[in-house]
């Protein structure tokens, strides 16, 4: 049976080992009278059997599907005669593809010795019979728990603490799941980052000033010589970064000033979500519009007073960039400035303040933690983000604080790098790692530091 | 006899005397009992504030009705009566903080001395730092203990040098009977006093900007006793240069802090007179229901 089909049974088999629980809960209160002289409701009991008819078939069909294919492999290999088998990795995984093609029939069997077309059989016919018996145990195990968990419903059950204690865990497993998974990515990251050391200094790749990412195919190539130094990118990365906070930071702050203390209630529930609308916009779209609206607005105006401007610039990137990040700037500080008691307030305003100046001394002083860590998610947002800069920015790794020039940017640079056909030895190619890695570092240090001001600065009202 | 003894008999010889209670469902009150003015001594010569006829709404219920009365030049005044009847509301009348209520409309002459509260050409700005409010719950600005206290003055200009401010500073801390406790930090954060001694900041912070009138909306229903003790000794004092309006739920502490008490009941002002009077021979019917534990 299949694994999609096996499932689907698994699932109807724990719904009727529910269903038989509950019943049998129920009919076992009946005679007490009633289910409160049962230990736990019967939505307990009922959950106990399906638990039990559900985690060991699960666990087992977990295991065995990510362990069989391999075994299975293994057991092929090993059935070739000796003088076939080949010796290093790359023969061995090279023989199981031709092995595995003419089992599904990509591979005519003629155009193979004997040998491995009987390996192909015996490939076939083991995996019929792993299914088989997967199918089996998997069944019976699900049934045998399910029967186990309904034989021992009696009143006396302990059932809501069971539950409990497998949910907890469940809990616990996805969370760590979650980290795990972070965790994973850092050290893939990690690895081709050293890789790539291994072939550019580390020192060549931070403090360098040239960007020009090519490997020579051949030692008399011509203008081969690539170079690696990030400095441009992150120059560029940081001026569209900081372009952006120019535009978001003020215009969405003070919107949130204007949304929490000023606007009216009806406005205030139209004007909120409009502006979180903008977060909501793909950003390819923002993409377009930075370069085909953007872009060519700037140039016309810089020709205009005379100004040299390339038709890609960091500007058009950052402006649109900046716009883009505006909501979350303006959501989370419209929170927290919400938050402020209005005892604040009142102390500030009984004093004769006015409501500016009641905003400017009290609340944005009492708001400020939770109004720079929004500043910094939208800072790592804008670090981060790709399409925008990949479509109004440029590649051209100038180095630069212009913002009319063209620039390039980790994320752009980690785009071209990996699109198209690669090769993983070469330095062109695991650059787009440590650039990946500079760029999780970045964004990880932002955040710790974002979580640093708000835990040191606090300024706690209550 | 004093008049807090003199109450705590009252209320214990309820408790024992077992009278039914006056059921206000079963017995609806008829308008006759209201009197047709607040009775009392409602108005003295030369007031410090003077209010006719005021009537203050939350866009259809009408909070306030009809509130006559002066505030004399220090004196202390407490407005008792039960929850909702509109003593709050009327406090917050008294220098504006109505305003930021957005439904909340007011009419009727409200004047301090000879300014009118309303007028157009008030401003409220210069009258909060007149009338200055001490709130229910201690609320220190999350800044240090001098910033606190500096804020008024700051914002008013009233200390052109950093002496001048740090003075300032002092006096108003030495008033507020805080200074002995916190002038050795007073850059730790105001808000890491004990509820006691938040409130008297706040009070700090009040007579900072040397108003003339200092309200106070129920500023001891958050402190234990001996905060409550401390506030009222400090109130005391205050007195000689300040004119304060106290809102009160304790019977025991309006006897104790003030020199005329006023009782409210369902927005209207029943009874105004010295608070010896109101808590012995209380003249009307509801405020000696009150007063005598009946309800509220």
């Amino acid at each position: 049976m299949q694994t999609g089909n096996l499932l689907l049974l698994l699932v109807v088999l724990i719904g009727l080992a529910y269903y038989l629980g509950h019943r049998r809960a129920v009919a076992m209160a009946r005679p007490l009278g009633g289910i409160r002289h049962l230990h736990s409701l019967p939505f307990y009991y009922a959950m106990r059997s399906a638990l039990w008819c559900a985690m060991p078939a699960l666990v087992v069909l977990g295991c065995w599907l990510a362990f069989d294919d391999s075994i299975i492999r293994e057991v092929v290999l090993n059935g070739m005669p000796v003088d076939l088998r080949p010796a290093d990795e790359a023969g061995r995984s090279l023989m199981l593809s031709r092995i595995g093609n003419v089992a599904s029939g990509a591979l005519s069997a003629d155009t193979v010795g004997p040998e491995v077309a009987a390996a192909a059989e015996r490939l076939t016919s083991l995996r019929t019979t792993s299914a088989m018996a997967l199918t089996v145990v998997v069944v019976v195990l699900a049934m045998m728990g399910g029967a186990w968990a309904w034989l021992k419903v009696s009143p006396t059950l302990r059932a809501r603490q069971q539950v409990e204690r497998v949910l907890q865990f469940l809990f616990m497993l996805c969370a760590t799941l979650a980290i795990l998974t972070t965790v994973g990515i850092l050290f893939s990251v990690l690895f081709e980052s050293i890789r790539f050391f291994g072939k550019i200094p580390f020192s060549e790749f931070l403090f360098g000033l040239q960007w020009s990412p090519q490997t020579a195919l051949r030692a008399d190539q011509v203008a081969a010589h690539g170079a690696f130094g990030a400095i441009p990118l992150f120059v560029g990365t940081l001026l569209i970064s900081a372009i952006a906070l120019i535009v978001a930071v003020p215009v969405g702050l003070m919107s949130a000033i204007y949304l929490a203390e000023y606007a009216h209630p009806k406005v205030r529930s139209f004007a909120k979500p409009a502006l979180e609308v903008l977060a909501g916009v793909p950003t390819v779209v923002y993409g377009f519009f930075a370069a085909l609206t953007v872009a060519p607005f700037i140039r016309n105006i810089g020709e205009a007073v005379g100004l040299g401007v390339s038709s890609e610039s960091a500007l058009a990137a950052g402006l649109v960039m900046g716009v883009m990040i505006i909501p979350f700037v303006s959501s989370l500080s419209d929170d927290v400035i919400t938050a402020v008691p209005q005892a604040m307030r009142d102390g500030s305003l009984g004093l004769g303040a006015t409501r500016s100046e009641t905003i400017k001394k009290v609340i944005f002083p009492a708001a400020l933690p939770g109004i720079m860590g929004g500043i910094l998610l939208a800072a790592s947002r804008a670090i981060g983000e790709t399409m925008i800069v990949v479509m109004a920015a440029g590649l051209a790794a100038n180095l630069t604080v212009n913002p009319l020039e063209a620039v390039t940017t980790i994320t752009v640079q980690i785009v071209t790098l990996l699109t198209g056909d690669q090769e993983f030895d070469s330095a062109k190619t695991l650059a787009a790692f440590a650039l990946g890695l500079m760029l999780f570092l970045t964004t990880l240090a932002m955040n710790v530091l974002a979580l640093h001001i708000v835990r040191k600065y606090r300024e706690q009202y209550d | 006899m004093d008049t807090a003894e003199k109450l705590d008999k009252n209320a214990s010889g309820r408790n024992h005397a077992e009278e039914p209670l006056i059921d206000l469902e079963e017995q609806p009150m008829q308008e006759t009992r209201y009197p047709e003015h607040t009775v009392g001594t409602p108005f003295v010569d030369a007031p410090k504030m003077r209010f006719r006829d005021v009537n203050v709404s939350y866009g259809d219920t009408q909070a306030i009705h009809n509130i006559s009365l002066d505030i004399g030049k220090n004196e202390v005044i407490s407005l008792i009566g039960p929850s909702g009847c509109g003593k709050s509301t009327f406090l917050r009348c008294l220098n504006r903080m109505n305003d930021t209520i957005d439904i909340c409309r007011v009419s009727g002459e409200l004047f301090l001395e000879d300014q009118d509260l309303y007028d157009s050409k008030m401003d409220v700005v210069e009258l909060r730092a007149r009338v200055g409010m001490v709130f229910q719950k201690p609320n220190p600005f999350p800044k240090s203990i001098y910033d606190n206290v500096a804020y008024g003055p700051r914002l008013h200009g009233l200390a052109n040098k950093k002496f001048e401010l740090d003075e300032i500073v002092e006096t108003s801390l030495r008033k507020a009977g805080l200074w002995e406790e916190v002038k050795d930090r007073l850059h730790a954060p105001g808000t890491g006093l004990s509820g006691g001694q938040q409130q008297r900041l706040c009070i700090a912070r009040t007579i900072a900007v040397s108003p003339e009138v200092v309200l106070m909306d129920e500023p001891c229903s958050a402190l234990d006793p001996i905060a409550t003790a401390k506030i009222e000794e400090l109130i005391d004092e205050l007195t000689e240069s300040y004119t304060i309006a106290i809102v009160t739920h304790s019977m025991q502490q309006a006897a104790r802090v003030s020199n005329r008490t006023a009782y409210f009941h369902l927005g209207r002002l029943i009874e105004v007179n010295d608070t010896e009077t109101v808590f012995t021979k209380p003249e009307h019917e509801l405020t000696e229901a009150y007063i005598t534990g009946r309800f509220g």
